[in-house]
């Protein structure tokens, strides 16, 4: 069977490659980026998403750390005469000033959530944030179960900081990481009364995959290594006297091992590996229920490259957004796109106004993907359980708010949608003095937010429409063709 | 047009977010819509018809107990709640109503408002189950209330009722399964495959595309309904997409019919009593719908309560009574069944600004003609309290298990990961 990451012939690097490249490393682009991105060439393109440190960040934004942070002393001794007063006015004031602080911590949150929504809308590293996503998927730790949004936020700087970087170093990293020790119970993992929550899920969903290589005696073994794990205020702590130092055996090797030799041992697994690159693939290539033959010899392929390059990330994206098998034909419209996907896409390939943040965060938890709260430590399942008719509606109407800015109970659309300009869109198609050709008009716009050519159906069905609006194009028309792919069922696919 | 040089910041995107004064969500993206997938019927389990509903109606906020289900028989009561607490039914005067009589003997009544609570109680149709809730109770609404969906004390995983059809689902989905009326789905509806149908309002529950301009409609409808298109394989993404849409499609126009027909019965005002009454025309309507779920906020009286209390205790009483009617005219009381709850109870004493603050168990309310009429349990003590605090003395989770295992005929155990003795509030 021929090589699937053979990389794809450079001639064949065209303006629709570059486009397919920009969705999928990214959440796609204008046609005047498609045009940028192609000029360079595919490694050169490639490389300029995928090492994209040298791209300036967008500016950093300080989060309160304090909002929840422990007790001082002088509060904790206003709680113990509380309670050894019996003093119930003084419960109750120090219940109130509690909730007041959870409250602030909440809007904090919501304060996070836009700023990413909006880190995704407009970096100039597409990639750093749609990695971020992902390892905040596969090292999914929520909000409501650690309840402090700076730990959230600090993690989240974290798998930005490596998002690119090298897995071993995510791996050694979210294990000192407090948010993720709260969320999987590592403070209470103790040397009398281990706990196992997250040394499973380091095995289960970080490295290994259920059911891959281990037992549960690996399990309560590992719990034992990472006792005393734990962590203060917003630091990482070693707790000795928590930590039970004797000897473990993990996955056949035994020793005095600790958290840090217990994730080596895991990392030293194949299995591994190929876990890794098969979450990356369907990730970024296709998510159909099964993969076939040549998906798994790809898989295989990415696999050794992570290895070879002892976990550094970077070797697999490029040899995977080179390939060949990336840009072909059944793996077009193979991904269902995740909430974020839907709308930040929208955005930045429409170049349409992003609208109001907050109802784009709302719009994402509605269709199933509330950022910094993943449904539980598995993160979001992705592909077909993003759709049923719950989360269609929502996905179609999104979509109309972004293209239009108006609300249903605004009618008089057709008069006032001046807000967004989409003539940049079919830019390309204008010839001096002749009008657009409806036809061309409708083939290239379908093909351009579908990232796929178009099937004949869907250019009758447009052109009909646009024959009963007096045949040609404005930008009105432009809208309302925008309006109708959106809400094609294959528009929710990439 | 002339080539985009390549430049450092290709896709930096500046500058395009327009920031709007109002952070308010548009209501056309806060409803969503339906089940899933081509129908299929739920296993019938024997001995229990399988056209059983379940509403549930929550109180957010945290629903001050002892002032809904009064003990008017304990000093206690009046101790503690010199400024706001309800007079018996004797001890009534102009401008404070005195309490509704529910049981003489136990020295219980009902908040004055709550006439409808009392006429069906009279009614032999609602089972009081006092001091409900949970051990090592949470006082913070977000915790108590993940506590109550999840029915897990750490608040985590699926919810109670989400569970209830992914046991016994079979793996598929029941479509239109579960239906709330509000912004969000409530997480006691999600399931790891079963996810509830959520709308705010029906009239939304739609393609709003088509409000841009009507000829748009036509194109949508040809692009979503036509179910498959040749040569798109059975089994790909897009064929899942295209029936889905197709499914997405058919609810939408099965719920907006059903709701927009005029209800048999006059609801009164208000947000529950809307969400009631779109209820009662989807159950009238014969949708497969197993679970409903309703909600009324704004229990959260830490000051000037009886106003705002008394308010919410006309627009509940009321809203359920219109409801029960409406079964009745319907023909389908003997079908359902509705529980009414709330994360927490308040304080028993009342605090400095004429309310409560957060406390612990309250009385859980089951409804319908099948319910087991009376009081259960006994009314937590007033002065056996715990930090202030009532000691619950019904695990919620029991009467869970009622309304699992003696209302739905479900394993209940196996929904609620453990078990607890069903309530006796089920005929």
């Amino acid at each position: 069977m021929a090589n699937p990451l053979k990389p794809l012939p450079k001639n064949q690097f065209d303006f629709w490659q570059a486009q397919h490249l920009m969705v999928r490393a990214g959440f796609g682009g204008t046609p005047e980026q498609a045009r940028a991105l192609a000029e360079l060439g595919l490694e050169k393109a490639v490389s300029y998403l995928v090492e994209y440190e040298s791209l300036p960040s967008p500016p950093a934004r300080e989060f309160d750390a304090n909002i929840m942070r422990p007790p001082t002393a002088e509060e904790r001794a206003l709680q113990q005469r509380a309670q050894r007063d019996n003093d119930e006015a003084l419960r109750a004031q120090i219940q109130r000033a509690r909730q007041e602080r959870e409250r602030g911590d909440r809007e904090q949150l919501r304060e996070i959530q836009k700023w990413w929504m909006q880190r995704m809308i407009e970096s100039g590293r597409p990639l750093e944030e749609k990695l971020t996503l992902f390892w905040h998927g596969h090292f999914a730790t929520g909000y409501r179960t650690i309840e402090d949004s700076f730990h959230m936020v600090a993690q989240n700087a974290f798998l930005r900081a490596h998002a690119n970087g090298n897995f071993r170093t995510l791996v050694h990293g979210i294990l000192r990481d407090p948010a993720m020790l709260e969320y999987l119970d590592s403070d209470e993992n103790r040397r009398r009364s281990p706990n196992e929550n997250l040394a499973r899920e380091l095995m289960e969903l970080f490295t290994l995959g259920e059911g891959h290589a281990y037992t549960e005696r690996d399990i309560k073994e590992g719990a034992r290594a990472l006792t005393g794990w734990t962590f203060r205020d917003d630091a990482f702590y070693f707790d000795s006297a928590q930590h039970d130092p004797t000897s473990k055996s993990i996955l056949g090797r035994s020793g005095e091992f600790g958290g840090d030799e217990f994730a080596d041992i895991l990392l030293a697994r194949e299995e591994c590996s190929i876990f890794i690159c098969t979450k990356l693939y369907r990730f970024f290539v296709n998510d159909a229920p099964t993969l076939t033959s040549d998906d798994r010899l790809a898989i295989t392929g990415l696999a050794k490259t992570l290895r070879t390059s002892k976990y550094e990330l970077k070797p697999v994206l490029t040899q995977l957004f080179q390939s060949a098998h990336f840009y072909a034909t059944q793996n077009r419209l193979a991904v269902v796109k995740s909430p974020m996907q839907l709308i930040v896409q929208a955005i930045r390939s429409f170049h349409c106004p992003s609208r109001e943040l907050a109802s784009l965060v709302s719009a994402g938890d509605l269709m199933g993907q509330q950022l910094l709260q993943p449904p539980s430590v598995k993160g979001w399942d992705g592909g077909r359980a993003w759709i049923n008719t719950s989360t269609l509606f929502v996905r179609h109407n999104i979509l109309v708010y972004l293209l239009t800015g108006h609300r249903p109970e605004q009618y008089d659309w057709l008069a006032a949608s001046d807000d967004f300009d989409a003539m940049h869109l079919v830019a390309g198609l204008q010839r001096t003095d002749t009008p657009l050709d409806p036809k061309e008009t409708v083939v290239y716009l379908l093909r351009f937010a579908l990232g796929a050519e178009p099937r004949p159906e869907r250019v009758t069905q447009l052109l009909k429409f646009l024959e009963g609006r007096g045949n040609r194009v404005d930008n009105d028309r432009i809208l309302a063709l925008l309006a109708l792919i959106s809400a094609m069922p294959e528009y929710q696919l990439c | 047009m002339q080539p985009t040089p390549y430049t450092r910041r290709l896709f930096l995107q500046q500058g395009i977010t327009l920031a709007s004064l109002l952070p308010t969500i548009p209501a056309f993206i806060q409803r969503s819509a339906l089940g899933m997938m081509p129908a299929l019927g739920m296993s019938s389990i024997p001995g229990i018809a399988d056209d059983r509903i379940l509403v549930v109606i929550q109180l957010g906020g945290g629903n001050d107990g002892l002032n809904t289900v009064v003990p008017f028989g304990f000093d206690a009561y009046y101790n503690a709640r010199p400024g706001i607490a309800i007079p018996a039914p004797d001890a009534g005067r102009a401008g404070n109503a005195g309490a509704l009589l529910l049981d003489a003997a136990r020295g219980l009544g009902l908040h004055p408002n709550l006439t409808g609570f009392k006429e069906l109680f009279d009614a032999g149709q609602m089972s009081v189950v006092q001091g409900v809730g949970y051990p090592n109770p949470n006082r913070s609404h977000f915790t108590s209330m993940d506590i109550w969906h999840t029915g897990r004390t750490d608040a985590s995983g699926t919810g109670w009722l989400g569970r209830y059809f992914d046991c016994t689902c079979n793996g598929t989905p029941l479509p239109e399964g579960s239906v709330t009326i509000g912004r969000t789905a409530p997480l006691a509806l999600v399931g790891d495959i079963q996810k509830p149908v959520a709308f705010e309002s029906a009239e939304l529950f739609r393609w709003t595309g088509s409000d841009l301009h009507p000829s748009l409609s036509a194109q949508y409808d040809e692009v979503n309904r036509a179910g498959t298109l040749d040569g798109v394989q059975e089994d790909s993404q897009l064929a899942f997409l295209m029936r889905t849409s197709l499914d997405a499609q058919l609810s939408s126009d099965r719920i907006r019919a059903a709701v927009a027909k005029q209800p048999l019965v006059q609801y009164p005002g208000g947000a529950l009593a809307n969400q009631l009454r779109m209820i009662g025309a989807m159950i009238r309507d014969g949708m497969k719908t197993r679970v409903y779920y309703a909600s009324l906020g704004g229990f959260d009286t830490h000051g000037g309560q009886p106003g705002s209390h008394g308010n919410l205790m006309r627009q509940l009483g009321d809203a359920v009574r219109a409801f029960q009617n409406d079964l009745r005219a319907q023909g389908n009381e003997q079908r359902v069944m509705s529980m009414v709850f709330s994360e927490f109870g308040r304080r028993v004493k009342e605090n400095a600004s004429n309310g409560t603050d957060h406390g612990t168990a309250a009385p859980v309310f089951v409804i319908g003609a099948n319910a087991k009429p009376g009081v259960v349990g006994t009314h937590p003590s007033l002065t056996d309290l715990d930090q202030g605090d009532l000691k619950f003395g019904t695990d919620f989770r029991s009467v869970y298990a009622a309304l699992l295992a003696n209302w739905m005929g479900a394993d209940s155990a196996r929904v609620l990961r453990g078990e607890y003795a069903p309530a006796p509030v089920i005929a």
